[in-house]
């Protein structure tokens, strides 16, 4: 596949103590595209996308080899720091988690603990920015100060990719960000990351296969730890060179 | 708008397009008898390759729509109708290539009779494929119902041909007078496809707007 490599995955590895999750996984994901994991459940596709920030790194008992490269850098070097990968690589979750604050403070938090911001009005700058670019700041402009929670499910996540996007990630892994929504939230998210995608680069994990193919560039099928197809979305869903592909998408396994 | 919605407006386009050369394709291959200017069949020719590119391009672009999105009801309806229009579109370019190459052995002799019919078959026919590509893009199934009446024109038009022609060669032995009475007979059968061809898409449109199929309705 041609494209600008965004992360350069080699040769990747990774232990669960004796349990060997992924095995040797090499993979380009391209830059302004959306790249979906699939695979049945306990294939390694939610530990693959949390091992590109490093998220794996808390478990007492995870041994990763290999390299994962972003801008040229392998993120597991030994002098790559952890908030630094993380600051280039933001995460969305299967559940909206918006801190117990304001819609305001939900934003200006991650931008004052990054010391990104020099003053108010620039932090009021960015919050608008951001809440620009997930089509909340019409809905939310005069409830800046309401606590996030009370916010509808979409709204919610919504407002956990502003939280991303307002450090100016380059990269934006999602994982199962639309399970807790309903169709038409769902579909709404998915316009949301096509826009996103002129952007960052964005990495998505999905249970769901016609999610992967509405809305992805490239898909991964994985199985078992292991990489069984990496291609085009529209080749791994109209004619994919592996059986075992075929019959994951097709619904006749998994 | 989804991106679905965008690469569904995008394809109909692309067949409103390919119908437009289409269109062109049967009135330079007609002109070109008419006018005795045998240039004219490279205009064809050129526009054969295009739309042969787009039928490739449009039923790629189905499928991976039908693969990628699981449509359902009218989007499944449309795409599956575009499918067909775009094959029929396909084979009408053909039809229009025959006439051409009948055309180029046709001019290699004077003209057998001035020619009224056959033009006037060509006109009906080209708007025939006017209104049902309209009908199409418009989702206009009454527009679509206007072009089936229109071809009972046509298939009058084509029996008036073949009763005139069979006049010049019930009465003579002559070779060339022969040839070219079954070279124009070849091309009015070949309008009168493009007719029938325009009248699919005609049913197709009523199917994708309807979801009712009135095909073969008095055969079956």
């Amino acid at each position: 596949m041609n494209g600008n490599v965004k992360i350069k995955i080699k040769e990747l590895n990774l232990y669960y103590g004796n349990f060997h999750a992924l095995k040797n996984i090499n993979m380009d994901i391209r830059t302004n595209r959306i790249t979906a994991l699939i695979g049945p459940s306990g294939c390694g596709k939610s530990t693959l996308l949390r091992t590109l920030n490093r998220i794996n790194d808390t478990i007492d008992g995870v041994r990763i080899t290999g390299e994962v490269i972003i801008n040229g850098k392998n993120i597991y070097g030994e002098d790559m720091q952890v908030d630094r990968v993380r600051k280039e690589v933001g995460m969305v979750f299967q559940r909206p988690n918006p801190f117990p604050l304001t819609v305001y403070n939900n934003i200006a938090f991650g931008l004052e603990i990054n010391r990104m911001v020099k003053s108010k009005k620039e932090t009021a700058k960015i919050v608008q920015e951001s809440l620009e670019d997930v089509l909340l700041w019409d809905d939310l402009k005069n409830n800046l100060k309401m606590s996030a929670l009370n916010l509808s499910l979409e709204q919610q996540q919504r407002l956990c990719v502003a939280r991303v996007i307002a450090i100016k990630p380059q990269i934006i892994l999602l994982d199962e960000p639309c399970s807790a929504l309903d169709p038409k939230s769902t579909a709404n998210l998915e316009e949301l990351m096509q826009e996103l995608k002129q952007k960052y680069t964005l990495v998505i994990v999905t249970h769901n296969m016609q999610q992967a193919a509405r809305l992805s560039d490239d898909t991964a099928y994985m199985f078992m730890g292991n990489l069984i197809e990496f291609d085009q979305t529209s080749t791994i869903f109209t004619n994919p060179s592996k059986k075992e592909t075929d019959d994951y998408v097709s619904g006749r396994f998994g | 708008m989804r991106q679905f919605d965008l690469e569904m407006n995008n394809l109909k386009k692309r067949l409103v397009d390919m119908a437009e050369i289409v269109q062109e394709m049967i009135k330079f291959s007609v002109d070109m008898i008419v006018k005795r200017d045998i240039n004219l069949s490279k205009e064809v020719f050129n526009r054969e390759r295009e739309a042969n590119l787009t039928e490739i391009v449009v039923d790629d672009t189905c499928l991976k729509l039908i693969a990628l999105n699981q449509p359902v009801g009218t989007d499944l309806r449309f795409i599956t109708s575009a499918m067909k229009i775009n094959s029929d579109l396909e084979r009408m370019g053909d039809e229009a290539v025959n006439i051409c190459e009948i055309g180029e052995e046709l001019l290699k002799y004077p003209n057998l009779k001035p020619l009224i019919d056959i033009p006037k078959m060509a006109v009906a026919v080209i708007a025939m494929v006017k209104d049902s590509i309209e009908a199409f893009n418009l989702s206009d199934a009454d527009l679509a119902d206007t072009v089936l009446s229109k071809d009972d024109e046509v298939d009058e038009l084509k029996k008036i041909i073949i009763k005139d022609l069979l006049a010049f060669m019930t009465n003579t032995s002559d070779q060339t007078t022969l040839i070219r009475a079954i070279d124009l007979m070849f091309i009015a059968k070949s309008l009168e496809r493009l007719g029938d061809h325009a009248t699919n898409i005609a049913e197709d449109v009523i199917f994708m707007v309807h979801g009712k199929d009135i095909r073969h309705l008095k055969s079956l």
